[in-house]
Parts: structure tokens; C-alpha cells; sequence
């Protein structure tokens, strides 16, 4: 087992209190892909950082078991963290114009961790940053090595940092909202990219995002948040038969092309959702 | 002028309209009218121009060429005040589009200052019943509200001057899909109410179907079709541009 998490709890402490921003998640990943899917402040980005310990001082994170391929997150130090980040499970963020260095080359910025995890000369590094490019088909890649990030667009941005996690040769890949920031085509062509190099190496992903059927296209499970519960966890080829009303209201409640409807159905929101 | 009583029933024409940033023309004469009530879409990707369109429609932006008029007259670069109170527009951040430092009160009283309209206090309290608002939010600030009631401030503000055109663009893209239904049935039923005209300016193929009737698809600067949704639902397309971005839309909702 990949990653093994059982009854999750996060929280925040704020200027009028604390807040439970997750409230006993459970969650066992191989190798396969997970989506998590929930609405803004449905706690689905803190619990995959969580996962890395990458959030603020102000949080406290309290577990009955959460692993990383056997090694207990919740008591390891810093010094362990950083040989897991990276190296053993690459994070993708929303939008790479801020995740990228804006005043390094892309080639460079691909060879730097390359190095870092893996070691090697800088002839080598480079040789297999042009190669990671082209791995994830970005056409002329020796071209693009050269080139700053305020240079290439967002979806061959989003394909560099794809590139840039590969290059460790990690085993996990946690994709927060990957494809939010681009356009519809753009958006498939990078997930489907990212889909067939995490078959293609055996890394599990997890993948996050706030539109339920993009994930199921792209995942085996989805597991639907709301209010830092888990509503229901289901085969992403099963969302059809959803049973949780939750679900059902977000499916319910998208325009749809081929299925025309005089008014969109709201969410009609049941308290007991919210009660853990 | 003659043909008048035809251009009447147009509330929108846009003829031959060119945008040029530098050497860089965006928008490359692009026509298409809207009728007095309806709603016109424009989709296409990022660069497309669509955006450019409407900036150059609400006179954001003066450096255009072509032609465009509102309810049967022509516009300069250089607008009125009276063309501001006519034609309205609303962003697609509603975190961006609100002054941070104004409660909602002054954020809706300032269009009724530029325009001196009478009755503040009724207008202001109407403007947010108009879209579903509690009246405790009058004196909040942005950033005390959701993104979705910041949306519906921003809708009430383009309400308020008592526009008969509203400019959208990309208004639910930043919206989680709970919201984004509750926002598109709202502006349904303020067109119907108000008989508002729009422009409605999106990349989501099935928002745009859903709440326009005609629609033009944009690629590099040009309209390559104008089609009505209908057309658009049942596959009669004509551009392998526009079946792609069709593709694109059906192959995920199959999914679910």
C-alpha cells in the first residue's frame, strides 16, 4: 500500500479559533488513480498536503495511522520529509506560472532536480532534461530547454512541471487542480499525458479537482468531499449510479450539451451531511 | 437612415470589427448581430479573442476599427455617460472586480452618483432582492462574502444603472459547479424579467448552450461559425474547429 490514512483530522488555528478543516478521512492508495473531488473549503487540497506536511504552523494534524509506503508521516522530521518530497512523490500545483522559477531556463530548472535526486554530471542532466521534455511530448525540446517560463504557454507550462516531477522517477504523483488554469483542450491533452506516464512507470496518483466528470474520465476511484468529510468513495466508471445525494446534486446541477435542461436543478444541501 | 425599423429589432450589431494590439491584430473583422432580448455566445480558447470583443463592446478599449451600435445607433471609441448606463458589464473574478476597501452599499450607490439617479436608499435594497441577496449584506465587505454572493453583487452593481444590455465574461468560470447553476439560472430569469439583452462570453461549451440561443466560435481573431445551440447539441456543425471543441465537451460529459 502506497498511501494508508486513517481517520484524518486537520486543523486550523485562527484569530477567533480553531477550525476543522478535516474531520476523519480514511484513505488507502496503490498503484492507481485516486480523484478526490468537493467544492472550494471541502478540504480535499489540506488533506493531500497534509500528506507531504506541507501546510502552515498554525496547523495540527492528528491521525490513527497515516503511511507513505510504510513510513509514519506523522512522526517523521523534517529530514525525512525531504527525502520523501520530490524524490519519492512529486506535487503539481494549480497554476505553472508560479510554481516554475521565473528567471531560470526550463532546461535548467529540469537538470537542477534532476541532480538533486539523482546526482550525476551536468552534461548528463541536461542530456536527460531534453529527454524529459520530449517524454512529455513537447516538440523541439532542445528549443524549449532554452527558453524562460514567461516564454511558453500555460499547457506546455503545466507539461514542463510534469517533466520537472518525472525526473526523480517518483512513485507518487499528487496533481492539486492540474488542468484548472488551462482551456478545454489544452486541459485533456495534459491529462491524458499525465494519465499514460503514471500507467506507463506503476506510480499511483492522486488527483484533485472540483469537476467531478473530468476525474472519472481520468481515475479507477473517486472520492467525493464536503465540508472535510468523505461522502462516498466509488469506481469512477459506478458515478452514474452514484448513491449519495451530494453527489448526485453535483452532477445534477451541470449545463449539459447533449442533454438539454429548462433550469438547472440547485444543490439542495441536507444538514446531516455535515455532522461526522 | 433607412432600414431602420430593421435595425431596431438588433439591439447589437457588430460589423467588420478589428482589434490590433501593436503590429498584433487580435480580433480580424468580425460581424455578428444580437437581437433586442437574446443572448449570443462566444466561445474559443485562450488568445482567441473573445474577451477582446467584448472589451472593445464596453469600451474598455478604444483602439478598434469596424463597426458597432447599440439599440440602432452607432458608437465612437469615446462613449457617453449615458452609453455607460445602458450597457453593463460583469467579470469573471468576482475577488477582482470589487473594490476591497467599500462596503457593498457604496460599492452599489457609486453607479447611481456617476448617473444621479434618484431613490438610493429603494434602488439599493431592490438591486439586491433583485438577486437573491439577505439585506444584512448591504453593509458588509467584499471579503466577508462567498465567491457566489460576491458574483451576485457584482450582477446586482451591473443591475443597478438599469441597463438593457449585459456583457458577460466568463461570469461562472471561477465558481464551483453548485454556484455556477445557481448564477446561470439567475441571469435566465433577469433576462426574461428585465428583457435584458446579452453577450455571453465562456470556453464551456454547455454554459453557453445553455443560456444563449446563437452562438459564434472564435479562433485566431475570426468568428469561423456562427451556429445556434441547437445546431451545436445535435452535432450540425460546419468548422472541424467547433466539432472539436464539441468533442471535446460530449467526451466528458459521457463520462458521468
Amino acid at each position: 500500500m502506497l498511501v494508508d490514512i486513517e481517520n484524518l483530522r486537520i486543523s486550523f488555528t485562527t484569530r477567533t479559533g480553531m477550525f476543522e478543516a478535516v474531520r476523519g478521512v480514511s484513505l488507502k492508495l496503490g498503484t492507481e488513480k485516486l480523484g478526490i473531488v468537493g467544492e472550494s473549503g471541502s478540504g480535499k487540497s489540506v488533506t493531500a498536503r497534509s500528506l507531504m506536511k506541507l501546510l502552515p504552523d498554525n496547523t495540527q494534524i492528528t491521525a490513527d495511522r497515516m503511511t507513505f509506503d510504510g513510513i509514519d508521516i506523522l512522526n517523521a522530521d523534517e529530514r525525512a520529509m525531504r527525502a520523501i518530497r520530490g524524490k519519492r512523490a512529486g506535487f503539481i500545483l494549480q497554476d505553472p506560472k508560479y510554481s516554475l522559477n521565473p528567471v531560470m531556463t526550463i532546461g535548467r530548472q529540469i537538470a537542477e532536480t534532476w541532480r538533486t535526486h539523482k546526482g550525476g554530471g551536468k552534461r548528463e542532466a541536461e542530456e536527460a532534461s531534453i529527454d524529459l521534455l520530449d517524454q512529455v511530448l513537447i516538440r523541439d525540446p532542445k528549443r524549449v530547454a532554452a527558453l524562460y517560463p514567461h516564454e511558453v504557454s500555460g499547457g506546455m507550462g503545466q507539461r514542463i512541471m510534469i517533466a520537472m516531477m518525472l525526473a526523480p522517477d517518483p512513485e507518487l504523483l499528487i496533481a492539486d487542480e492540474p488542468t484548472s488554469a488551462l482551456d478545454a483542450t489544452v486541459q485533456a491533452e495534459v491529462l491524458r499525458l499525465m494519465e499514460d506516464l503514471v500507467s506507463r512507470r506503476g506510480m499511483g496518483l492522486i488527483l484533485i479537482s472540483h469537476d467531478l466528470p473530468l476525474v472519472s474520465h481520468f481515475c479507477d476511484r473517486v472520492m467525493v468531499m464536503y465540508s472535510g468529510l468523505v461522502m462516498e468513495t466509488l469506481d469512477a466508471s459506478e458515478l452514474s449510479k452514484a448513491q449519495h445525494p451530494y453527489t448526485r446534486g453535483l452532477l445534477n446541477c451541470l449545463p449539459s450539451l447533449t442533454h438539454p435542461k429548462e433550469r438547472l436543478p440547485v444543490m439542495v444541501r441536507d444538514a446531516a451531511w455535515t455532522e461526522a | 437612415m433607412t432600414g431602420a425599423a430593421a435595425m431596431n429589432s438588433n439591439m447589437i450589431v457588430v460589423d467588420k470589427l478589428r482589434v490590433r494590439f501593436g503590429t498584433n491584430e487580435v480580433v480580424k473583422g468580425v460581424s455578428f448581430e444580437v437581437p433586442a432580448g437574446d443572448c449570443f455566445g462566444i466561445v474559443g480558447e485562450s488568445g482567441s479573442g473573445k474577451s477582446t470583443i467584448l472589451r472593445a463592446l464596453s469600451g474598455l478599449n478604444r483602439a478598434w476599427t469596424g463597426r458597432i451600435a447599440f439599440d440602432g445607433a452607432d458608437v465612437t471609441p469615446n462613449r457617453d455617460k449615458e452609453f455607460f448606463r445602458k450597457v453593463q458589464m460583469v467579470f469573471q473574478d468576482p475577488y477582482g472586480s470589487l473594490h476591497p476597501r467599500q462596503t457593498i452599499d457604496r460599492i452599489l450607490s457609486e453607479p447611481l452618483v456617476v448617473h444621479q439617479m434618484d431613490n438610493v436608499e429603494r434602488r439599493i435594497s431592490a438591486a439586491l432582492t433583485e438577486v437573491a441577496l439577505p439585506p444584512t449584506v448591504r453593509f458588509r465587505y467584499p471579503h466577508q462574502l462567498s465567491g457566489g454572493q460576491r458574483q451576485r453583487v457584482a450582477i446586482a452593481r451591473a443591475l443597478i444603472a438599469e441597463p438593457k444590455i449585459l456583457l458577460l465574461d466568463e461570469p461562472t468560470s471561477a465558481l464551483d459547479v453548485s454556484v455556477q447553476a445557481e448564477i446561470l439560472n439567475l441571469l435566465a430569469d433577469l433576462r426574461e424579467r428585465l428583457g435584458l439583452t446579452y453577450i455571453l462570453v465562456s470556453h464551456n461549451l454547455a454554459v453557453v448552450a445553455h443560456l444563449c440561443s446563437r452562438l459564434g466560435v472564435m479562433l485566431g481573431g475570426d468568428v469561423v461559425e456562427e451556429l445556434t445551440s441547437q445546431d451545436l447539441r445535435a452535432g450540425r456543425t460546419t468548422h472541424p474547429h467547433t466539432a472539436e471543441l464539441r468533442a471535446l465537451s460530449v467526451d466528458l460529459e459521457e463520462a458521468s
